[in-house]
């Protein structure tokens, strides 16, 4: 027995390891090291509610751990018969008012912050976007800006965002968690969250409500620039021309199998509200291709190609005729060159 | 100790339906099954009161309700509720005859109602093309109601079931809780149908 | 009568007896044995989507595939393991424990044993026939309804079959218990696991409707072209989240109720004390049962209902964690102060106590509405509900299951195999579930069929990935140590553990009839007051005499079957009008099968007193 202990400790040691290893996960992922005013709210009952726990945790495992050692039936006790006891109303009395006591430390601040997250008052003051969850992307439309984008939500810092959230087909889930935490997005109601981003950075966000085949790669990115800067951008996507020539032969071929294609029947380029497949504005400087592969040329071909092998179940395939390696690179050309503005993920720091 | 001495007693007792272990279980047993048909319709009410006003462009509970029908078959069913009462009434006085013909305008009643439902859905869909799947609304409609109907077409074959089957072996300890839940079971009925007379109809005329 | 015996007289005389039987205890069997395959096929599942994330970015299994996965294995695991095998050890101890011959409704017991088995078929027919359920066991419309497969109708019928054996079970249960305690046997005497029983039977009378009436809107939605949830016509998905969550909500303690019942029978008699706080315990368990149908909309903080709804219903759930704190507490003082021995059915108990605080902890930590945003359908939540439902439920029905093996089968199960499977198990669950809770907290979401590489999952999805292994080893013993058992297993005599309550004080396994003469009931832990006073066994309340006795039947397993043959129909009369007729045939068999029970009088049989006194005592 005492050999097999001795192994079992050694697991849990090297997990603990493992734990601290990993630390807090990856920032601008990670809810643990919040960088938004929902995810700190959010944090300070995480921690008030694990200190609470931990104690009760803590006083649990005493009692129970005396309990085995010292009340272990004994050699020589075989024939022992201990006290058969009823209760006791104090001690049930104690074990019933600290508990009542501990949950009602927890829920006052619970209620505080539940209003105040759910607060509206403001809201036409502050930056509006209209979010659409859609299999498996998201669509930003800035309704006062006219600004149409997606995937990527240029946020600036320090300021409340409201996002008014809808669905164009099943129940999805926003969830950025490092800047705040999650809000369903239903298709018949329109749900409204805000958020502010404390510092500049690039956030991850992704969908928390099981969606199809290809859930797990619907990410998108929050990116927070300096107001600046976001004034900057917001100007930048509004004097995009969708007529607007690529300078050079092989981008403007990619311009033309487009057209050949009808992929503007569903994409749109500039503030056109025609959503059906994501915007493509400023493709070029999109965080990442479909989601989740690095931006980069091959990968933007072989998306192309053979969508459904990258995203399952995504609703691109099938709806153009089959691309030849030229044409796909043609256009790869030219969605990459997309770049309306001097405000890119980069300007966001890390 | 033979069967047909315990279960055909002498002298019935005073509860017949609860003289037994047997017929004790088989009271409870129903009880706690409405318990649960509560939640059921409890559900299907909630599902209702959502939806009723999601008529997608179609007609609404105001457009196409007629209370004339209505009333009727709320007569109809409550007056059948009341039968049943006096066929257990009798079933206490241990007079199966008198029993079998209030069990039999019960079922008359039950059947004149279903009549009427029937009637009033075809009415509907022929009228005014209000189907089931013509909004959300349809469906919820036409679910609610049609779940209870469903109950009326249930208690209506397990009575005719019952009374076919004891028409010639007479009132015993065995049968008589078979009867007395079927009563039970059927003033449930009468009771939903009250909620939806009042929440579906008179609430969907008033708007 | 015993296996082997029955065994002499053939296999297909074996088989027709449990097809018929109307007997509680052999109902238990059935229960293990349907829920336990079950069990394994539910464990199968997790470790395939376990080994799916052994790395990021993997490819071992599909994107479909994957949540065909882990839709079957939280629908297999709540509705066709865990309450079948609870069900199991309610019909094989409670009615002992109450001092009863029989349950109210024997041909009930059996047709609800039937209808979930047969329901768990024809959920798990699907993956031969096109395809799995894949929008989770929760199903959420508008997903569910546009899961192109066939799937979800498979799901829906299995689901309305099963869950319908189930409330009829339930309904069994309440009437038994209040109609057919012992003499003497009052409430506040009964034993916990039969209070549990009930508490539970009424949760299961309450929830499951709310159940039935979102199945039949899904069903009608996705078969007959009907509008729930259809947006376009005016449909509202949230509808179906409200009654599954009024269902699923309750349903938990559905699970964990009779869980806490096993180890307040577990701990005092391991500790040879009596359950510290009986009443508080009684009172905590109904309680509990309460508030779980007032909570349902904290699995909804995220879906929009406001702040208001969301503030009461956070409260409202972190009230659950007093009663539930005060159940931990009394456990806790009816070992101090006792005399505790430690075997393998100890252990299970002993590993439940921490096990269950970490995941009750974790549960009030949900219940703060502006945090669950963060935990909300993470990895979090995972670690959560299967910190309650494994360490839990599981941990429960592992230690009934030693507890009880010898009352139910004759025979103890090997202690050494035992211990080990519990170290392995304990293990392995902490090692695949804790880390979990940072998984969550860093950012991944449930539901993923791959995480990404460098956002910092390795590390703990490995880890986790471990666990299971572990665990899967730890089932295997435990198998191993059922056939051990079976063959050369230790045979006890009717009280191996000095027990306190009723089942204890008749052979193991207890003859067809249960007790010759009922026994009179003097009080709380009525075997153990008998030991004190120094007669050591139960004082009849009645003369010997003639025993009535139900006849066995096949009509449950018919109607089942016809209800089975119906499904088929249901779900493929929307791909071809001919399936009409399997629903024709099948509805003919099982309401066939109905009228020829209400018609057929069937008054049972009696055991004469001259056959009882030649039985040994």
């Amino acid at each position: 027995m005492k050999g097999w202990m001795g192994k079992f400790k050694f697991v849990f040691l090297l997990s603990f390891l493992a734990i601290i290893l990993a630390g807090c996960g990856r920032e601008n992922l990670t809810a643990l090291v919040p960088k938004g005013y929902g995810a700190e709210s959010s944090m300070n009952l995480i921690v008030l509610s694990t200190v609470i726990m931990t104690f009760v945790f803590i006083v649990v495992l005493s009692v129970y751990l005396i309990a085995i050692v010292r009340f272990r039936k004994k050699k020589g006790q075989e024939n022992y018969i201990p006290k058969q006891v009823e209760g006791s109303k104090k001690l049930e009395t104690i074990w019933t008012v600290i508990p009542i006591i501990l949950v009602l430390i927890l829920a006052v601040p619970t209620v505080a912050a539940t209003f105040d997250l759910a607060d509206e008052s403001g809201k036409s003051d502050h930056i509006n976007v209209d979010v659409t969850g859609n299999q498996y992307w998201w669509h930003f439309s800035y309704a006062d800006e006219e600004v149409q984008t997606s995937q990527d939500l240029y946020i600036p810092t320090g300021e409340k965002v409201y996002l008014n959230m809808k669905s164009s087909d099943v129940i999805h889930s926003l969830w950025v968690p490092s800047i705040s935490g999650k809000m369903d997005v239903n298709p018949e109601n329109e749900n409204t969250m805000y958020i502010e981003a404390n510092e500049e950075g690039v956030y991850w966000g992704k969908c928390a409500e099981l969606c199809g085949p290809s859930h797990s790669l619907m990410d998108f990115k929050v990116i927070a620039v300096s107001p600046e800067e976001y004034e900057q951008w917001v100007a930048d996507m509004q004097s995009v021309d969708p007529e607007e020539k690529p300078q050079d032969a092989v981008a403007q071929d990619g311009k033309a199998a487009m057209e050949a294609n009808n992929c503007l029947n569903c994409h749109a380029i500039g503030s056109s509200p025609n959503a059906v497949g994501p915007n493509l504005t400023n493709f070029g400087d999109r965080t990442k291709i479909a989601g989740y592969l690095e931006t980069n040329k091959q990968n933007l071909v072989d998306w192309l190609l053979d969508p459904e092998s990258i995203k399952p179940g995504n609703l691109m395939t099938g709806k153009y005729p089959e691309l030849s390696e030229e044409e796909a690179d043609s256009i790869a050309e030219y969605l990459l060159q997309l770049k309306p503005s001097e405000i890119t993920p980069e300007s966001a720091g890390n | 100790m033979s069967h047909d001495h315990s279960l055909n007693p002498e002298t019935m007792p005073q509860e017949p339906e609860k003289a037994t272990l047997e017929g004790k279980n088989k009271f409870l047993g129903l009880w706690f099954f409405l318990g649960g048909e509560t939640v059921l319709f409890a559900s299907l009410f909630g599902t209702y009161l959502a939806l009723r006003n999601s008529t997608a462009g179609g007609p609404s509970g105001q457009d196409i309700f007629g209370l004339e029908l209505v009333f009727l078959m709320t007569m109809l069913l409550l007056t059948s509720s009341l039968t049943s009462v006096y066929a257990m009434y009798h079933m206490k006085n241990n007079d199966f005859k008198k029993m079998h013909l209030w069990l039999g305008i019960t079922a008359f009643l039950g059947i004149g109602f279903l009549a009427c439902e029937i009637y009033e859905f075809y009415h509907y869909i022929t009228d005014f093309g209000f189907t089931f799947r013509s909004s959300a609304f349809g469906s919820a409609f036409y679910t609610l109601v049609g779940f209870h109907g469903g109950h009326v077409v249930f208690g209506l074959s397990w009575l005719i079931a019952l009374m076919v089957r004891n028409a010639k072996r007479g009132l015993n300890l065995y049968n008589a809780p078979k009867y007395y839940t079927f009563s039970l079971y059927w003033h449930f009925i009468d009771v939903v149908w009250v909620f939806i007379f009042t929440v579906v109809y008179l609430m969907g005329k008033v708007g | 009568m015993s296996i082997a015996a029955a065994q002499k007289k053939g296999f297909g005389a074996f088989l027709w007896d449990y097809l018929t039987t109307v007997d509680h205890k052999k109902i238990a069997h059935l229960y293990l044995i349907g829920g336990g395959f079950f069990f394994i096929l539910g464990g199968l599942e997790a470790m395939f989507i376990r080994i799916q994330l052994i790395a990021p970015e993997n490819d071992f299994i599909s994107a479909g595939l994957y949540n065909e996965m882990f839709t079957m294995h939280g629908t297999t695991m709540i509705f066709l393991a865990a309450m079948p095998l609870l069900l199991g050890l309610m019909n094989a101890v409670m009615p002992l424990q109450i001092g009863a011959r029989d349950v109210a409704f024997p041909f009930l017991n059996s047709l609800g044993f039937w209808l979930f088995m047969f329901g768990g078929i024809l959920l798990n027919c699907s993956w031969f026939l096109g395809g799995a359920p894949d929008s989770g066991w929760t199903a959420y419309t508008p997903l569910s309804v546009e899961s192109p497969t066939h799937g979800i109708d498979f799901y829906v019928l299995g689901l309305q079959i099963s869950g319908a054996g189930t409330l009829i079970g339930g309904i069994n249960f309440l009437v038994t218990i209040v109609t057919m305690r012992a003499p003497g046997m009052t409430y506040m005497r009964m034993p916990l696991f039969s209070w549990t029983t009930f508490v539970t039977s009424t949760l299961i009378l309450f929830a499951f409707p709310a159940l039935t009436v979102g199945l039949f809107l899904l069903m009608f939605d996705r078969m007959f072209g009907s509008a729930f949830f259809n947006v376009a016509l005016g449909g509202n998905s949230v509808i179906w989240q409200h009654l599954f969550w009024i269902f699923g909500h309750p349903e938990v303690y559905i699970l964990i109720l009779p869980a806490f019942g096993v180890f307040s029978e577990v701990i005092p008699t391991f500790s040879k004390k009596r359950l510290f706080g009986y009443t508080a315990m009684v009172f905590a368990t109904i309680l509990i049962a309460f508030l779980g149908f007032m909570v349902w909309a904290h699995h909804m903080f995220t879906v929009g209902l406001g702040p208001v709804a969301n503030a009461i219903f956070a409260i409202a759930t972190m009230a659950i964690a007093v009663p539930t704190g005060i159940k931990i507490f009394n456990w806790l003082a009816t070992m101090w102060g006792g005399s505790i021995t430690i075997n393998s059915a100890m252990l299970w108990a002993l590993g439940f106590i921490p096990s269950f605080t970490i995941g009750g902890m974790t549960g009030v930590m949900l219940a703060s509405a502006v945090a669950d945003y963060q935990y909300h359908d993470s990895y979090f939540v995972v670690a959560h509900f299967h910190y309650v439902i494994v360490g839990g439920v599981v941990f429960g029905i592992f230690a009934g299951l030693h507890y009880w093996w010898p009352k139910m089968f004759g025979r103890i199960l090997n202690e050494k195999l035992g211990k080990i499977g519990f170290w392995l198990f304990f293990i392995g669950f902490h090692l695949t579930f804790f880390i979990q809770h940072f998984l969550g907290l860093m950012g991944m979401p449930r539901r993923y069929w791959v995480f990404l590489e460098d956002q910092g999952l390795d590390t703990g999805n490995f880890i986790s990935t471990i666990g299971t292994f572990l665990m899967a080893i730890a089932a295997t013993i435990f198998l191993i140590n059922i056939i051990y058992t079976a063959v050369k297993g230790e045979k006890p005599a009717g009280d191996p553990y000095d027990g306190r309550t009723l089942e204890w004080a008749i052979p193991s396994p207890p003859p067809y009839y249960n007790f010759k003469q009922l026994p009179l009931v003097r009080g709380l832990d009525p075997l153990w007051i008998e030991k004190m006073d120094g007669k050591g066994k139960m004082t009849p309340a009645e003369p010997l005499g003639d025993v009535h006795m139900p006849n066995g039947s096949i009509l449950p397993f018919a109607m089942s079957l016809g209800f089975f043959v119906a499904g088929f129909g249901f779900i493929y009369q929307t791909d071809h009008q001919a399936w009409n007729l399997a629903i024709f045939v099948g509805m003919g068999i099982a309401l066939g099968s109905m009228l020829i029970r209400s018609l057929k009088d069937d008054h049972g049989y009696h055991i004469s007193k001259e056959e009882l006194e030649r039985e040994a005592d």
